[in-house]
């Protein structure tokens, strides 16, 4: 018996897979085994083939693997979409009696059992339960205690009254019985624990964080598989005083969302990656406005509409250089389902501390997959607040000009202006995306667009002295061989690594969630001997930016004021240059 | 807010860039004699402006103001509505702003009725890129990027509006000051969506819908026994496409605004510093 078992149901969209999936996954959670799951699934929302897999152990689990134990399969291509995974020891439960699977080959020496899921589930009371049925038979094979599913069904089916949930309780009792009577005991003994788990999705874990930092608008329009965040979030954020607003397409949200950010408000947007590209005009919006937003941006495959319903970290260039003219940003990777919730936390830090926008970036992979922590892995006490330099009327007259005028973008040495919210006595000011002095009045002058520009970018300088941009490190710390990723990936480059050390590979491994500002990594990479970066895309992203890193720098000679160059000035600026040694002008 | 509020208060002290005799001056003087009749002061106050010669209003007003980009700042103006709903917002642009790059978002916004109002300065040109056709543009204005005209019919904002569920539809010109203040103030005081059309000509680019043209084809809707709370009135109204009125043409006295129906009861910027009280609900939920 396997220390992990790989578990799961398969069917056509709109079979219930999802929710009886789920159902199981929490019988597991909540019988304190750990659950990693994840789906397969097509862009429709009836028929194709769709499938909701659970790997759990009384250790934690952190990716997927290529093994498949037990499978429900409610149709014939379930069990050849999964043909690779199945072994010797994979049972498979489909319906026999039914005529579509009357002819089912079962691979290689995977054992079949076959049981009457719909004939059983209408003599508990109607033939929707069949998967419950199924559940109650995949119970007795893996001796999994029935009680814990009886548990996960009253949460499931609570709501609809007693009777149905007595039914689906009977239900999966039926496919227990026959299983026992048909095919006797089975070699699995499933262990449970004492541990309370909870289980969750990245895009929950984003919307918990958001409402746990105290965001109070988000506005958003529904694109796979962003929308779990919008869905989350609606309701729940209500009862903090807080309002979702589904607007009426991506450019709407993002304004939306800077409009409340203006009014002072914690506010948050999230989308895909056709999505972030209908916000990329606002992108300098935000920045030049200076106003604190939460830009969250789940990719799928790309381009265009790509593969909805499929991985890709493919948009990091677009979060790192979308939009035109140049601005400081934040760009924040998550590399796990609670990193979703304590990133999104900092995001809105950052954003306030530094006024910018912040991308927080996930995946779909993160997105769509549940997994099991113990509840204080989000402990709301270790939740801070930062709201950076908001000026009240107490405070207001420090900020404010000869003429009694507030400088809402003064120039400070830290790059950070005073933020006064709307309603603020004496703080009343313009604020604007074309160029601006400091109290926000557009101009062209060239002094005033150098040190507006120069200002917004200290914050940078500012955010890399105080905070901590840091990553992850696992595995030998003095191997030769260093792997870096980005994103969704740790948990499975985690556990390769201890396949890799079996077979006496060490490696080196960093799991870095800063793209921008990201920590240093060339002396890391200088002390290996070969380095490999991980990540879901095809040209390598990430790879082109550390690589970028270390790279001998280039001699600079910018310009931004707004006047191209002329010919005396390009000449005495290189000679400058040239006069100047390499690492001064860095 | 102090009752001894002036409009010039709403001043800035920038000096408008506008041609000399644009349509603007007037529309800017009676959107901040509004604001000031209905005893708003600057500090509570939050403009949004779109761009283009319109959307600089803005910069030369005196509040809590944002400057955003092209045909956005509808949603602005909602994001700050929902977030604050003690402010009072007015959200102005051009008609090439409005009914153009952002009809998506007008028509959103008027069925969503938030209680803001929506100033419109209609020139039907854009003035800012110097002379094209706009929305409202005639179907045979000539131009430099329609030599022969649009060749298509000008859009009846006032008919979409009506038709997406507006709840209050006025039309006013720049240049009557008094009734173009009024007009704005009762939108302001509006339960609502409060939105205004107003005639603010483009006296360097657009010579056929001028002062002249304007002052002789209005009929102010207060000499005539138009009900704007008959919809079916107000409807034949603004169908008749030859005709300018100035005026409330329409206004739904029962409007709910969208943020009150929705329960938004304060101001969002309030929050606790660390996570919310009973925050660990939400984790005990995912047992
Ligand atoms: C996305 C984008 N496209 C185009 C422009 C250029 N642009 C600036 S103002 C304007 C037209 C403005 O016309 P209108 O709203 O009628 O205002 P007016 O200048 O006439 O007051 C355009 C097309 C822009 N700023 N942004
Ligand atoms: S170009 Fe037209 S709209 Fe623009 S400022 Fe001049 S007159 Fe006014």
């Amino acid at each position: 018996m396997p220390e992990d078992l790989n578990w799961a149901i398969g069917g056509e969209a709109g079979d219930g897979i999802d929710s009886t999936g789920k159902i199981f996954a929490q019988a597991l959670s909540r019988a304190g085994r750990h659950v990693f799951t994840s789906k397969d699934f097509a862009s429709r929302i009836r028929g194709g083939y769709t499938a909701y897999k659970v790997r759990t152990s009384v250790d934690r689990v952190e990716s997927v693997v290529d093994r498949l134990d037990i499978l429900i399969a409610l149709t014939e291509r379930t069990i050849h979409e999964n043909e690779d995974e199945l072994h010797e020891g994979s049972v498979i439960i489909y319906d026999g009696e039914r005529s579509t699977m009357q002819d089912v080959e079962v691979p290689g020496d995977a054992t079949a059992l076959e049981v009457p899921l719909k004939r059983l589930a209408e003599d508990a009371g109607g033939a929707i339960m069949l998967n419950v049925v199924a559940l109650g038979a995949a119970c007795e094979v893996t001796g999994f205690p029935i009680e814990n599913l009886d548990e996960s069904l009253e949460k499931r089916f609570g709501d609809k009254g007693e009777a149905i949930v007595e039914n689906n309780k009977e239900a999966a009792r039926k496919g227990q019985h026959y299983v026992q009577e048909e095919y006797g005991e089975f070699d699995y003994d499933m262990e449970t624990t004492d541990e309370d788990y909870v289980l969750l999705n990245g895009d929950e874990a984003i919307g918990m964080g958001a409402i746990a930092a105290g965001c109070r608008f988000y506005a958003g329009y529904p694109i796979t598989p962003a929308t779990d965040v919008m869905e989350y979030m609606t309701g729940r954020v209500d009862q903090f005083g807080g309002k979702v607003v589904q607007a009426e397409d991506e450019l709407s949200a993002i304004n939306m969302a800077l409009g409340a950010a203006r009014a002072g408000a914690r506010a948050m947007t999230a989308t895909s990656g056709p999505g972030i590209d209908l916000m990329t005009e606002t992108f300098g919006l935000v920045a030049t406005s200076e106003t604190p937003l939460v830009i969250c941006d789940v990719m799928r495959s790309g381009p265009s509409t790509g593969m909805p319903t499929k991985q890709e970290q493919g948009d990091l260039n677009m979060t790192l250089y979308g939009g035109h003219g140049e601005i400081p940003r934040f760009v924040v990777a998550p590399t796990t389902v609670s990193e979703c919730f304590w990133k999104t936390v900092e995001a809105f830090n950052l954003a306030e501390k530094y006024q910018t926008p912040v991308f927080l970036v996930s995946d779909l992979a993160m997105a769509v997959t549940e997994q099991t922590f113990s509840p204080e892995t989000f402990d709301m006490d270790e939740v801070e607040i930062d709201r950076g330099k908001v000026v009240d009327e107490n405070d207001i007259d420090a900020w404010l000009d000869e003429k009694g005028r507030f400088q809402a973008h003064f120039a400070a040495a830290d790059g950070i202006s005073p933020r006064a919210f709307p309603g603020t006595t004496d703080g009343a000011h313009m604020t604007t995306g074309l160029e601006h002095d400091e109290l926000g009045r557009r101009t062209e002058d060239t002094d005033v667009r150098i040190e507006q520009v120069d200002k917004r970018q200290r914050k940078v300088e500012t955010a890399r002295e105080q905070e901590d941009f840091d990553y992850r490190e696992f595995g030998d710390p003095d191997a030769d061989t260093l792997v870096i990723s980005w994103g969704s990936n740790e948990g499975a480059l985690r556990e390769g690594l201890t396949l890799l050390e079996e077979d006496g590979y060490d490696v080196r491994f960093l799991s870095v969630p800063y793209i921008f500002p990201r920590p240093d990594l060339s002396e890391e990479i200088e002390a290996a001997e070969d380095v490999i970066v991980v990540e879901c895309n095809a040209t390598g992203q990430f790879a082109d930016v550390i690589e970028h890193d270390v790279l001998e720098r280039v001699q600079r000679i910018n310009k931004y004021n707004g006047v191209r160059f002329k010919a005396d000035e390009l000449a005495t600026e290189i000679k400058q240059t040239l006069d100047t040694p390499a690492e001064a002008t860095q | 807010m102090s009752s001894d509020v002036r409009f010039t208060d709403f001043k800035s002290d920038k000096q408008p860039t506008w041609c000399p005799g644009c349509g603007d001056f007037g529309t800017m003087n009676g959107m901040m004699k509004a604001l000031a009749e209905t005893g708003n002061d600057p500090d509570n106050t939050f403009i949004v402006a779109g761009i283009g010669c319109s959307g600089k209003i803005g910069t030369y007003m005196h509040s809590y103001a944002l400057h955003g980009v092209h045909g956005r700042a509808l949603p602005v103006g909602i994001g700050v509505k929902m977030a604050n709903p003690d402010l009072e917002v007015m959200v102005s642009g051009g008609d090439g702003d409005g009914y153009s790059i952002g009809a998506g978002h007008f028509i959103h916004a008027v069925r969503r009725n938030v209680d803001m109002s929506y100033v419109v300065m209609d020139n039907r040109i854009y003035g800012l890129t110097k002379g094209q056709a706009s929305p409202t543009s005639r179907e045979d204005f000539e131009t430099s990027t329609s030599p022969d005209g649009p060749n298509q019919p000008p859009v009846n904002p006032k008919a979409l509006a009506l038709a997406s569920g507006a709840t209050f539809i006025a039309q006013s010109f720049s240049s009557n000051a008094q009734r173009h203040a009024e007009i704005v103030q009762q939108a302001v005081e509006h339960d609502g969506f409060g939105f205004v059309n107003v005639y603010s000509p483009c006296v360097t680019f657009n010579d056929v819908d001028t002062y002249d043209y304007f002052r002789d084809a209005i009929v102010d809707l207060d000499e005539t026994d138009h009900d704007p709370s008959d919809r079916d009135q107000a409807k034949d109204k603004i169908l008749e496409s030859e005709k300018e009125y100035m005026g409330v043409l329409y206004q739904d006295e029962d409007s709910v605004p969208f943020e009150e129906r929705e329960g938004v009861e304060g101001s969002m910027a309030e929050i606790p510093d660390g996570a919310p009280e009973g925050a660990m609900d939400l984790v005990r939920e995912f047992y």
